[in-house]
Order: structure tokens, then sequence, then C-alpha cells
């Protein structure tokens, strides 16, 4: 497992290259590129808070629930804090198994756990002020999704 | 004494990143009265604490957690990653 948090820009491709050269007699990988978007005010600049003591601890144990629910080969999770501008990455995962049902559900349960329980919070500015993005009911109903 | 650490807007509202605070809190929610009681700045931060998070030595926790012997408390807004 690698988890990275960063203020650095990274490449999606060569970090998804050199994963998928990872892990034995791997099937399948999955991987998730989340980029910032645009809002209707115009976006100048999103900014991204974290808790450094805890974020990469937060993670890793999503990640490891991820492993105790899937076969998995092995998972990697990119996070950036920080300035970021519209359409710059913000984060990607990736997931690798034997077979893809199990890189498939496990990218999607780290998406929405990484959304609502990784400490980070994210600030947009626009061309009418600034202000913290609000988390979604919807993010926190799709956690229930893998309750069991 | 506790390190108490606030993140987004409620770091804003307060005023503050984190301080050191002298508590007798058995919980969580005590240690919220008692930063209420202090100061306008804090009771605004903490008016409604359905709108607010807490993790207890870098673990997520309920308000009602005991804080026993941990050092740090974080209170913050929902997370927003991803």
């Amino acid at each position: 497992m690698v988890v990275k948090v960063q203020s650095a820009p990274f490449d999606p491709g060569a970090e998804l290259t050199a994963f998928s050269k990872t892990g034995d007699n791997i099937g399948a990988v999955v991987s998730f590129t989340g980029l910032v978007r645009d809002v209707a005010d115009g976006l100048q600049e999103m900014t991204i808070e974290h808790y450094p003591a805890m974020t990469e601890r937060a993670i890793a144990e999503i990640v490891d629930e991820a492993r105790t629910r899937w076969s998995l080969a092995d998972a990697l999770v990119i996070h950036r804090f920080g300035t970021l501008h519209a359409g710059d990455t913000i984060m990607m995962v990736a997931t690798s198994s034997r077979h893809r049902a199990d890189a498939f559900a496990a990218a999607d349960f780290l998406m929405d756990y990484l959304k609502s329980r990784a400490p980070f919070w994210k600030k947009e500015v626009t061309s009418k002020g600034d202000g913290w993005v609000e988390s979604k009911a919807e993010d926190e109903d799709a956690l229930c999704r893998w309750d069991r | 004494m506790v390190d108490v650490l606030y993140f987004a807007w409620v770091r804003e509202r307060i005023g503050l990143p984190n301080e050191q605070v002298e508590t007798k809190a058995a919980t969580v929610m005590d240690l919220v009265e008692e930063l209420r009681a202090r100061e306008e700045r804090y009771a605004v931060a903490f008016s409604d604490i359905s709108a607010l998070r807490v993790a207890v030595d870098q673990e997520l926790a309920e308000f009602d957690a005991p804080i026993g012997t941990a050092r740090e408390i974080a209170f913050f807004p929902p997370m927003t990653g991803g």
C-alpha cells in the first residue's frame, strides 16, 4: 500500500504505469483521478486544508478496511493539499487484484470513504467571494451502501 | 492540559489553528461547554455541534466520548476530501 499526501502536482499516468508493475500476478488495475471542477461563479482557486497528524493514518485505515473486504494485490492513494486551480489533479486512487470485480469495488469504496472520512476540507475562491465546500448528504448516504 | 486544534471554518471563526487548554472536562461535550463559555467567537463556532466533527488523538470520535488521557482534540466541519 502506498499513501501519499502532498502539495506537489503529480502525473497520474506515470503513477498508474508504475503501480501496474507492482503486485504479483495481477490481472486487473482500476484507477480513479479527481480533478478540480470549475464552479458557476468562476473558480479562481481552490485551497485544500488537511490535518497533517491524522491524514495519512486515516487513509491507511480506510485502505486496510478495503483490504479486509476484497482480495487486493495492492492499493495506491495520492491526495494533494494546498492551492489548486480548475483542471488540476486533486487526487488519485488505484487498486489491483487478480480479477476485476475486487479492484472495481475496492476503488469505489475507497472513493466514498476518502470523500467523507479523510480529514480534508476544500475552500473555493470565486469572483463572488470565498467559501468552504459543504459536505453533501448524498456523500454520507453513499457510505451506507457499504454497511454490513 | 490538552492541545485543541481547529480546522477549516472552525479555525477561521475562532481565529486560531490550535491552542493549549487547561481543562478538567470529562468528555468532549464538557470541553465544548467550557469553550463556549469563554468568548463569543467560541460560542458562535460551537453553536451547532451537529455541523461539527471531532477527533480525539487523531481518531474520529463522538461528542460524548471521554477525554481520559487524550493529548489532542480536533474540531472541524464534515470532511470534503476526494
